[in-house]
Parts: structure tokens; C-alpha cells; sequence
């Protein structure tokens, strides 16, 4: 059976003034349908890259496929045709992203974005288009799904009339029109309110379940992952360094960068518990660190950690990409 | 909410008044700074001291210049723009006379400027750095950069003298009649009129002024909607249609354009006063009777009046332009509409 | 006992500055059309500088007769032809980059001295300074600059120094908005606020804060005004109310060829062409530096 979705190997770069900046470099993830699995890593790690890059929405150039590929439902999403891309997007991979401001167009009403987005999903499967009334009546039971107040109403109102946590709803029923296989959450909640943030997280959780998505949570947030994703792949400098099941992820980390980051994140339970930052900086990707991209900042590094790029192995029910996984534990 | 746009326009007229007022100040200093002597000029080279005496009696030269300036006010007021020496008519019926042929012009360059222009602009914008955008801004650039008024004779030599497909100049060949008159603008009188063969004479004249006056204005719509379009495209809401799975030609054609047109309106505005100046140039090469000769014969004459009045007039135009735009603005975003 | 830091070198001191100015010409250099305006412009700038030296009759220049050559098409010996008075064209149009070199300098920079000042004094003091400049700035907008110098040089009488005085008085208030609507922008940025509240005087800000960083728009503006206001004074040339020939002039020349088209072609074409190129160079070049400069505003 294959995968929903197969990333292997996959490297991104984005040329620029000052050269070639290796963003992503030998991405493996697999996904199976109806699996949670969250990304994490800090700002710059890529992955917001990986995400647009499922849906194909990276721009080329500056952007450049140095090598590997991404294929949902076995087919490859660099090699699919314009009628293809058209069914990926939206009807096999829907996306939320994270500001809700600026993701809805200024100048048209909910109700016509909404119904241009339903109307395309019509067209993508080969459907009739249905007209703008029915495609209206369509959106406003989306709206309802996601637990908006009187849609009827909202479907005439701007953008600029909705508050965060509203506009973040309508653009989630907007990524549910097309009864997405797989729904990719970039960082849904970062923009908006700590009280809206746990609203619109509920609202995922529950679509997640009722609807049977599989859902790929991007986010720096731990505390976000853990709350929806059972499976945490953590991202550093472009590369996974660690792919595993939440709690033996939280629990036992095995690759240090995975440890570091766990002993940054400061608890509230424990106050006399001193949140522990990781030393050093991200790397600069237009050269990066030789062997591991982390080993300037590890404190496990060895001088094999400079020279050769750890793989991702399987190491006591984890994927870890690091030489002194075993030890690490 | 209809209240309220009451008041914008009410607010937006009394402020048009308001700069007219200010043109009609600075037309007036203009002509009052001058050294030459309009009576002079008027009574001719071999006039006596008495008759340019006379002259400068009958159009109030004579009096202290404040009381011009009240009587150039007041005039303006009532429609009387003075009277042009050349002409001996009065300025206000002779722009009445030049200025429906010089709208026909402008109104015949702005379509063509449009038509062109937002979709090469949208086309550049798509193919971005790449060959047909470095050569659509490199066009661009060329068609502010030629001068109307030479581009315009190498057409002539091309299209009237070498090829002879189209007349040099004029409105009309000498042998039609001219269709009777509604608007003024030939080829619309023409049409209404059903004469056919008078509206091809009349397009055929029109063809070439209007593709010379058409170009710096092609130029900015282009160069306005490619910059705008670039930056919607990149956009976080093109990006979120795109992820729904709205069609590429619906993002751009429909989503995306409706984003940029409203600067490219403002641009149109502002042209539309900037292309009634250039007619200065274009009808002189074309010898096209519209207020843009009439200015330049007039100022070669030393004759200050009707150039104040086609001043006037163009300012008129602008403000009224701005003012279209910005009630348009107000129907086509909606963050206006609520925050105002 | 004292800790002699070395000083650093210059490279090291002016770093972040000298990276910028890679970045720059970096950014410039890959546009090709960037490089063919400045290109063009270094060729104007040059035969303006050597052109009495480089061309074949400089008497030319200022009108020399010689009937016998009157209009003779292009040669070896004429490259450009010859006009109506016998000149050689190719040197008159060399010459005449003379002129429209000092027109264009005159025009941008009175421009600029008077517009500049007003539009940071609109921006900065705002309230009723901002009124009356910006409502006398835009009666002055609201009529094409060639309308209004016209108004003006038909009153002053011809000739190509009062075509220039026109130009400049109707050329400032392009500026006035630019930098007004820069320096209103600068007026609440944090670090303008910032030294206002540890007491920096008007005159300090204005001249540290506000003016430094305007200079980008007004470099782009004015690069892309030299070229419109060459066209603008040969455009006055060609209705016979700036230069009058003899003197060596584009617009003036064309003025007087256009009587002798179609049969004496060249007459026209070179002079025009010389001003199509001169303008096209400026504004690429000018178009090449927005780019760089002042990325967020390309806009028409």
C-alpha cells in the first residue's frame, strides 16, 4: 500500500545575492493516512518551506529542487500535470496558514472567495460547477461546520470586518471544501490570542476526529504538537533530526538538539525548573556546518560529528539522525 | 452611510473650488509678471502709441491690478475666460470650439493606453525576470522616452508619406463634409449620423495622434499594474487561493487584478490630466485643431488669455478626473467603504 | 597600563557599508537594462564633457554657413547629413548634449532645492504648514508641467533661458509630495521619537534623521527627471518657444527639419533620436537604481 504522503530525500535551495542557501537538505518523512504528526523546529528551520513545498506552492526560481521528490498518494507532485496539481491542492492537500490577516483577499466578500473556492473544487473533480447560489448555501453550512455564528450573515461581510479568530475559522472551512486527505496546519495558531489559540486548536482537534483527516501540525510550539499530533518530527537547519512518537519523543528524546529544545521550553509547575536555552545560532544556511548541521552547537559532538552527515536510523522505536544516538538516551 | 458620501463629495467639490480658485491665482500672476505688452502685440507692429492706447482701454489693461484680478475672478466665474487677441473670439468659445476634438483624442489614447496596457502589465507581472517582462519594461521605458512630437513625424513618413495608408494631419480629408454637429467629437457625431464613410475618414485621421498621445499614458498603466500585480501575486491571499485549488487564470484574471486596478485607476486619473498637456505636442505635429494647438499658436503669439484659459481648463479636467477616481475608490474597496 | 586596541582596518571599520555597496552593484549589475542606462548615460556624460573635441566641425556648432552643403544626405564625410544651412549634424547633435546637459542639471536642481525643503517641512511640522504647502502643491499638480511652463514662457517671450526658468519653476512640486510623504512617514518612526525624547532639537533631527533618509527616493526621482526634463525643454524647443536656432538643440532642430520633411529625412531623425536614447538611458539608469535603492515603490 503506499504512503498518503512520501517525502525522500528531498532538497530545496533559493539562490540569491550571496549564493545558494541550502533550506531543505534530504528531507525523509512518510506519512500514512490518518496519522497526526507534528513538525517542530525553531524560525528558519524549513519547516514552513517543507509544508508550501507539498502543495507545490514554493516559487521556482528563486526557489530550486536540488534532488529527491515529494509524492502524495504515490504520485510525484514536481511531475504532475496542471489538471493534477489542480486536484492536489485543496481536494488532496488543504492548508491553513498561520496569520489570518492577510490570507483572505481585502476587496472580496467571504461569500465570494468562499464560493470561487467551492466552484473550484467543481471544477478540479470533473464536476459541473455549480452555480453561485448553491456553491453560496455550500459555503455557509461550511461555516456552520466550523462553528461560526449566523453564516449567512458572515458571507456578506469583508475581511476587514472579522476578528483573528474568525477569519482563521473561515479559512479553515475553506480548507475543508474540498474534503482534503490531508490538512496542513502551518503554525495555525501563532497570530492569534492565547484564549482564541486554545478555541481554534479544539476546533482542529475535533475536525481531525470527526472527519478522520490527517493533519500535519507545523509549529515551534511543543506544547501545540503534543496537544494534537501523535507522531513529532523535529526540524533543524533544514534537515529531520528526529521522527517519533510524542511521548517517547517527550519522554526520551534521543537526539540532543530534540533534548536541548525540550530544556528550553520553561514549566510552569515547576518554577524552581530554569528553562535551559540552547548555546550558539542557527546556522547560516547559505554555508552550512560540515557532517551534522547541529555539531557546532551539541554538546555531544565528536569529530566524526564534523565530517560525516549522520543518516536517519532507527534507534529503540525512534528515527534519529545522529552518531551518538545510542548514548544519548 | 449615504449621508456620509454626501458629505465626501460636498467636502471633495468645495476643495475642487478651492484649487481652481488657487489656479486662477497663479494664471493671473503669470500673465501679470510679464514684460511684453499684450496691448503692443495686439495693435500690431505698426500700431501708434494712441491705438495700443485704446487697446488697452477696451480690455481693461489700464486699471490697478487689483481691480483685474477682481474682474478676471469674477469673469472666470461667469464663463468669461477674456478674450484671445489672434481669435478676436472670446477664450471660452473657442475652447468650447478646440476642446471636443481634443477630447475625442484623449478619450481615444486612454482606451487604447488601457486595453494595452493592464494586460501586458499582468502578463509581465506572470512571467516575471523573464525574457517577455524584460522586454515588455524595456518598451516601457522606450514610450516614455520617445518624444511625442519627433516619434510622431517618423510616423507620418512611414505611414502617410511611404506607405500612404493614412492622411499626414487634420481631422478630415478637405473633400468630406463634416457630419452635423452633436458632441463636437467627429467620430461620434459621425455615428450618430450613420455616415460611415465620414467616420473611416475621421478614424483614419484620428489613428496616429492618438497612438502617439496613447503611449507615456500605455507606459504607466503598465508599469503601475506589473509593480501592483507582482506584489499581490506574492501575496499571502494569492498564495491561500492557489492552496484552496482556485484556478491560476481565476487568481490572476480575477482575485489578483481586482487587487491591482485600484492603483492602476489612481494612475488613470492622474493621466488623464497629464494627456490632455501632451496634446501641446501631439496636435501640433498633427495639426489637429484642439486646444493643445490652439495653446501653442496662442503662446507663440504672445497671446496670454487663451493660454491661462487652456490652463484652466486642463486643471478643471485633472481635479474632476481625482475626484471620479476617488468616489470609485470609495465602490471598489471595501475597507474603504466601512472606514469612511 | 593601557589595552592598545589595534584599529581596525578599513574594510573591517566600514564592513556593513561596504556590503551594502556589493549588494548594490551586485543587484545593478544583473539587470540588463540597468546597465544599458547607464551605459548610455556615461556616453552622454562623456560627449557632453569631450564632444567639442571629438567632433569633426565643432564651428558647427554655433551655425556656420556653407550653402554649398546644404542638405546633403548621409555620408562618410557627414554621417548624420547635413541641414539647411550647409552644418554638419552629427556635430551639432554631439554638441547640443552640451545644452541639454546644463537644462536638465538647472531644471532637477532647482527643482530639488525648492521642493525638497518644503516637503520636509510639510511632513515633519505637519499641521497647517502641511495644509498650505501640500494645497499649493497640488493646484501646482493638478496641471501638466509643459501647460504650465508654456503659460509661463508666453509670457516671459521666448528663448531657451526662459524655458528653463519655466521648467524649474513648475518642476518642484513632484518633490514637495515625495519627500513629504517620506518625512511624515520618518516623523513617527521609533528612532525619530527616540531622539526627540532625549531633546534633539528640530534642526538636529531634520538634518540627522529626516534628510539622510529621503535620499534614496530623491536620487531615484531625480536620475528619472534629468531625462523628462531634457525631453520637456526640447519639447519647448519644437514649438518654438525655448531654444531658437542657431544654437545647437534638439527639440529646436527637429522644429526646424519638420519644414523639411519628408524629402530631407535625416534631418529629423538624428536630433529626435539623440533625445529618445538621452531620456531612454536616464530612465533605465534611474529605473536600475529604484530598483536597488527603494525596492518597495516601482511604481509608475
Amino acid at each position: 500500500m503506499t504512503s498518503l504522503l512520501e517525502i525522500t530525500g528531498y532538497r530545496l535551495a533559493f539562490d540569491g545575492f550571496e549564493g545558494r542557501a541550502q533550506v531543505l537538505d534530504g528531507i525523509e518523512l512518510t506519512v500514512q493516512a490518518g496519522e497526526t504528526v507534528g513538525i517542530v523546529g525553531e524560525t528558519g528551520c524549513g519547516k514552513s518551506v517543507l509544508a508550501r513545498s507539498i502543495a507545490r506552492l514554493v516559487e521556482m526560481p528563486p526557489g530550486r529542487v536540488l534532488g529527491g521528490a515529494i509524492r502524495f498518494e504515490g504520485q510525484d507532485v514536481f511531475a504532475m500535470d496542471r489538471r493534477a496539481l489542480a486536484r492536489l491542492r485543496g481536494h488532496g492537500v488543504a492548508m491553513i496558514f498561520q496569520d489570518p490577516m492577510t490570507y483572505l483577499n481585502p476587496v472580496f466578500s467571504i461569500g465570494t472567495q468562499m464560493e470561487d473556492v467551492i466552484r473550484a473544487h467543481d471544477r478540479a473533480e470533473g464536476r459541473r460547477m455549480r452555480p453561485r447560489a448553491a456553491a453560496h448555501a455550500r459555503a455557509a453550512e461550511l461555516l456552520a461546520a466550523v462553528r461560526l455564528p449566523e453564516p449567512d450573515r458572515l458571507l456578506d461581510r469583508y475581511p476587514h470586518e472579522l476578528s483573528g479568530g474568525m477569519r482563521q475559522r473561515v479559512l479553515i472551512a475553506m480548507a475543508l471544501t474540498g474534503d482534503p486527505r490531508l490538512l496542513v496546519a502551518d503554525e495555525p495558531t501563532t497570530a492569534l490570542d492565547v484564549t482564541i489559540q486554545a478555541q481554534v486548536l479544539r476546533l482542529i482537534a475535533e475536525l481531525v476526529e470527526t472527519r478522520g483527516l490527517t493533519l500535519l501540525l507545523i509549529s515551534h510550539d511543543l506544547g501545540v504538537i503534543g496537544a494534537l499530533c501523535r507522531r513529532v518530527v523535529v526540524m533543524y537547519a533544514g534537515t529531520v533530526v528526529e521522527d517519533a512518537p510524542a511521548e517517547a519523543l517527550y519522554v526520551r528524546p534521543r537526539h540532543p538538539y530534540t533534548r536541548g529544545l525540550l530544556a528550553a521550553v520553561p514549566d510552569l509547575a515547576r518554577p524552581d525548573h530554569r528553562a535551559q536555552p540552547i548555546p550558539g545560532h542557527i546556522p547560516n544556511l547559505l554555508d552550512p556546518p560540515s557532517g551534522c548541521r547541529f555539531h557546532p552547537r551539541c554538546p555531544m559532538a565528536i569529530a566524526r560529528c564534523a565530517v560525516e552527515k549522520p543518516l536517519l536510523r532507527e534507534v529503540d522505536g525512534h528515527r534519529v539522525a545522529c552518531h551518538r544516538a545510542e548514548e544519548a538516551a | 452611510m449615504r449621508a456620509e458620501v454626501l458629505r465626501f463629495v460636498l467636502k471633495r467639490v468645495a476643495l475642487t473650488g478651492l484649487m481652481l480658485f488657487g489656479l486662477v491665482c497663479i494664471t493671473f500672476t503669470v500673465s501679470n509678471v510679464a514684460p511684453s505688452d499684450p496691448a503692443a502685440l495686439a495693435a500690431g507692429p505698426d500700431a501708434t502709441r494712441d491705438m495700443i492706447e485704446t487697446i488697452r482701454r477696451e480690455y481693461g489693461l489700464d486699471r490697478p491690478l487689483a481691480e483685474q484680478f477682481w474682474r478676471y475672478v469674477t469673469g472666470v466665474l461667469q464663463g468669461d475666460l477674456g478674450r484671445s487677441i489672434v481669435t478676436t473670439r472670446p477664450v471660452a468659445e473657442d475652447l468650447g470650439r478646440f476642446f471636443p476634438a481634443t477630447l475625442e483624442l484623449v478619450l481615444l489614447s486612454m482606451t487604447l493606453g488601457i486595453l494595452v496596457g493592464v494586460p501586458a502589465g499582468m502578463l509581465s507581472a506572470m512571467l516575471k525576470n523573464r525574457a517577455p517582462d524584460h522586454a515588455t519594461r524595456f518598451l516601457a521605458v522606450s514610450l516614455v522616452a520617445l518624444p511625442a512630437f519627433w516619434f510622431g513625424i517618423l510616423l507620418q513618413l512611414l505611414f502617410s508619406v511611404q506607405l500612404e495608408w493614412l492622411p499626414t494631419s487634420g481631422r478630415l480629408e478637405v473633400s468630406t463634409a463634416p457630419p452635423p454637429t452633436f458632441t463636437g467629437m467627429l467620430l461620434l457625431d459621425s455615428l450618430l449620423a450613420g455616415q460611415w464613410a465620414t467616420f473611416g475618414d475621421a478614424l483614419a485621421h484620428a489613428v496616429l495622434p492618438a497612438l502617439v498621445l496613447s503611449f507615456p499614458c500605455l507606459a504607466s498603466i503598465l508599469r503601475v499594474n506589473r509593480a501592483e500585480m507582482i506584489e499581490v501575486l506574492a501575496s499571502d491571499y494569492v498564495t491561500a487561493a492557489r492552496a484552496h485549488g482556485v484556478s491560476p487564470f481565476r487568481v490572476v484574471c480575477v482575485h489578483a487584478l481586482r487587487n491591482a486596478m485600484l492603483p492602476t485607476l489612481a494612475i488613470i486619473g492622474l493621466r488623464w490630466g497629464w494627456m490632455l498637456g501632451s496634446t501641446v505636442l501631439v496636435e501640433t505635429v498633427f495639426d489637429w485643431p484642439g486646444i493643445g494647438l490652439y495653446a501653442v499658436s496662442s503662446a507663440i503669439a504672445g497671446d496670454f488669455k487663451p493660454v491661462m484659459g487652456v490652463t484652466l481648463l486642463i486643471g478643471l479636467n485633472f481635479m474632476i478626473a481625482s475626484l471620479v477616481v476617488d468616489l470609485l475608490y470609495g465602490v471598489l474597496d471595501p475597507r474603504l467603504r466601512t472606514a469612511s | 597600563m593601557s589595552l592598545a586596541l589595534q584599529r581596525p582596518g578599513f574594510a573591517a571599520r566600514h564592513a556593513a557599508t561596504l556590503r551594502q555597496l556589493r549588494f548594490y552593484a551586485w543587484s545593478f549589475g544583473r539587470s540588463p537594462s540597468s546597465m544599458l542606462g547607464l551605459a548610455i548615460v556615461l556616453l552622454f556624460l562623456a560627449l557632453a564633457a569631450f564632444g567639442p573635441w571629438i567632433v569633426p566641425y565643432p564651428g558647427d556648432g554655433s551655425g556656420a554657413m556653407n550653402l554649398s552643403n546644404r542638405l546633403k544626405a548621409p555620408s562618410a564625410a557627414h554621417w548624420f547629413g547635413t541641414d539647411e544651412m550647409g552644418n554638419d549634424l552629427f556635430s551639432r547633435v554631439v554638441l547640443a548634449t552640451r545644452t541639454s546637459l546644463w537644462v536638465g542639471l538647472t531644471i532637477v536642481g532647482v527643482a530639488t532645492l525648492i521642493g525638497v525643503p518644503l516637503g520636509i517641512a510639510a511632513g515633519y511640522f505637519g499641521g497647517w504648514v502641511r495644509m498650505v504647502i501640500m494645497r499649493v502643491t497640488d493646484i501646482f499638480l493638478s496641471v501638466p508641467g509643459l501647460v504650465l511652463a508654456l503659460a509661463i514662457v508666453a509670457a516671459l517671450g521666448p528663448g531657451i533661458l526662459n524655458g528653463v526658468i519655466a521648467l524649474s519653476l513648475v518642476w518642484w512640486p513632484g518633490y514637495v509630495r515625495l519627500v513629504e510623504a517620506k518625512a511624515l512617514a520618518l516623523r513617527s518612526e521609533p528612532f525619530v521619537e527616540a531622539a526627540r525624547a532625549v531633546g534633539a532639537g528640530h534642526g538636529r533631527i531634520l538634518a540627522l534623521h529626516i534628510l539622510p533618509n529621503c535620499t534614496s527616493p530623491i536620487i531615484v526621482k531625480a536620475s528619472m527627471d534629468m531625462g523628462l526634463a531634457i525631453l520637456s525643454a526640447a519639447s519647448l524647443g519644437f514649438v518654438g518657444l525655448g531654444a531658437k536656432p542657431p544654437a545647437p538643440e534638439w527639440g529646436a532642430m527637429i522644429s526646424v527639419a519638420r519644414t523639411y520633411m519628408p524629402n530631407w529625412w535625416w534631418y529629423a531623425v538624428f536630433p529626435g533620436f539623440a533625445i529618445y536614447l538621452t531620456v531612454l538611458g536616464f530612465n533605465l539608469f534611474g529605473d536600475g537604481l529604484r530598483d536597488i535603492l527603494d525596492p518597495r515603490s516601482s511604481r509608475g
